[in-house]
């Protein structure tokens, strides 16, 4: 349980607002943040704010969640691509499952992701949602 | 002198409104519970999705404020979150919404509560924490999901949703603050022990002692002391437990339809509690002009009623397309039947 709240607390900054890198040597955008480049293997470096935009690569509808995540079935999980470059897996959210299509424009929202249990931690972290307009 | 007003002047400089996607129709409502017989209370009402809650609702509110105030959030002195529904009993919902937003660790987080006027305390508070000179900014929020008993007449309206308001120096605010009163008397029309899950009220006792004697008092105190009248304002709101409430107080107090139809939300979102008032005044914002002047009053049961006079000032200009307009949440509608409802709000017993 401790070791378990712990690796959740580590990972906060990143999954509540998509903090990621941007590579010194290449400028490549990473995310999640790593050790080092997976564009030209340099140390990878400062921290980088992601937009929250992105467009829809492919998408399923999960019918048969893993356990933990039975309370927000049926959901949608894509690929997003961010506008920034990185690809991420995440869930959709505000959106018919059946109305997801490839290259929908998306945007970064933080939701419940999951709760442990009655008594113990409710979990958040980014999701996306379709793009809403400004005006 | 009752009325407060900081030392150094203050206003907001960023807001932000979020109103889930889902509507529950009270015409839906009314079929389930009375066979569709009887008047409702309004048109519809927002509801939170499964992955939402107070948090996720104030995080999104915040992060529009931010759009609009254009401060880095490490700037923040304070993140509050004033509501009735906090998801944890015990662990602030401010630390979570200062995370998420990057307000951490230098800012002093924390949770505030008195029914549905607890973001306007926050409000208030922050006018002090930035006048005093203690912070350059503070982070108000007022938001809920809140519950009702299935057939109770409050599940009409219980809704969901919030705002945001960051609060600095009045030289570089969008509105700045005139001046706030508060008055409050030890009054039960509403309440919830801390086991219970759903909230008792007072039926009737909730009207003329409760809501319209303290919305009332408040604003009179304030305009009073301010040698303003009515006429003195382009706008009002107040808090909307239904449509009917807030169109009285505004009549009662002298105010006419063209004052309070834009910070009239109720018909269409419901009574989203601590997010009610400070909704109201978002969707006034998006659209007000420099140099008018907005009243705003909330009012929490227990019960009490905080009033606010607003200046609007030329940096008003373009930041209401910074981030969604609260218009643009209110047209985003997914309608949801009853059943769905009860699944959205966890009123189905799994166990
Ligand atoms: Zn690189």
């Amino acid at each position: 349980m401790t070791v378990e709240i712990a690796r959740h607390w580590r990972l906060n900054s990143q999954r509540y607002s998509l903090i990621g890198e941007e590579c010194p040597a290449c400028h490549y955008k990473i995310f999640p943040p790593r050790d080092v480049c997976p564009h030209c293997a340099e140390e990878a470096g400062p921290e980088f704010h992601f937009s929250g935009n992105g467009t829809v690569f492919s998408h399923t509808t999960v019918h048969t969640p893993p356990e933990g995540f039975e309370a927000q079935s049926p959901y949608t999980v894509a690929l997003v691509k961010l506008d920034e470059g990185p690809m991420i897996t995440a869930q959709l959210t505000d959106v018919d499952n059946g109305a997801v299509e490839i290259g929908l424009p998306v945007e970064m929202v933080t939701r419940k992701l999951a709760e442990q249990g009655d008594e113990g931690l409710i979990l958040y972290g980014y999701k996306f949602r379709p793009q809403m307009a400004m005006a | 002198m009752p009325i407060m007003q900081a030392n150094t002047p203050t206003g907001i400089v960023g807001y932000g409104a979020y109103v889930p996607r889902y509507r529950v129709p009270a015409t839906e409502i009314s079929r389930v519970w009375t066979d569709g017989v009887g008047g409702v209370p309004i048109k519809e009402k927002a509801v939170a999705g499964l992955d939402e809650d107070t948090i996720t609702i104030s995080i999104e509110a915040a992060r529009n404020a931010l759009h609009r105030a254009q401060i880095n959030p490490a700037l923040l002195g304070a993140v509050w979150v004033g509501s009735e529904s906090h998801p944890y009993a015990v662990k602030p919902s401010g630390t979570i919404v200062a995370e998420a937003i990057g307000a951490v660790p230098h800012t002093q987080a924390g949770d505030w509560e008195f029914a549905c006027k607890a973001g306007t305390e926050a409000m208030q508070a922050g006018i002090g924490f930035v006048g005093s000179g203690m912070q350059p900014y503070v982070l108000a929020i007022g938001a809920d999901t809140a519950q009702s008993r299935p057939g109770d007449a409050l599940e009409y309206t219980a809704a969901a949703g919030g705002a945001a308001y960051i609060i600095g120096r009045a030289e570089e605010s969008l509105a700045e603050f005139e001046a706030t009163y508060s008055f409050v008397t030890d009054t039960p029309d509403f309440w919830r022990r801390p086991q219970a899950h759903y909230p008792s009220h007072g039926q009737r006792f909730t009207g003329e002692p409760a809501y319209f004697e303290h919305s009332v008092s408040a604003v009179k105190t304030l305009l009073m002391e301010l040698g303003r009248s009515a006429k003195d304002y382009n706008y009002v709101t107040f808090h909307q437990p239904n449509a009917k409430f807030p169109q009285r107080a505004a009549k009662m107090l002298g105010f006419e339809k063209a004052q309070w139809e834009a910070g009239l939300l109720s018909p269409v979102v419901g009574n989203t509690y601590s997010g009610a008032t400070m909704l109201g005044l978002t969707a006034i914002l998006d659209i007000a002009k420099p140099g008018e002047r907005i009243l705003c009053a909330s009012f929490g049961s227990g019960a009490g009623s905080d009033a606010f006079s607003l200046l609007v000032t030329e940096r008003i200009a373009g930041r209401a397309n910074m981030a969604p307009t609260t218009q643009a949440y209110i047209a985003r509608r997914k309608e949801v039947d009853y059943a769905l409802y009860t699944r959205y709000r966890g009123k189905l017993s799994m166990k």
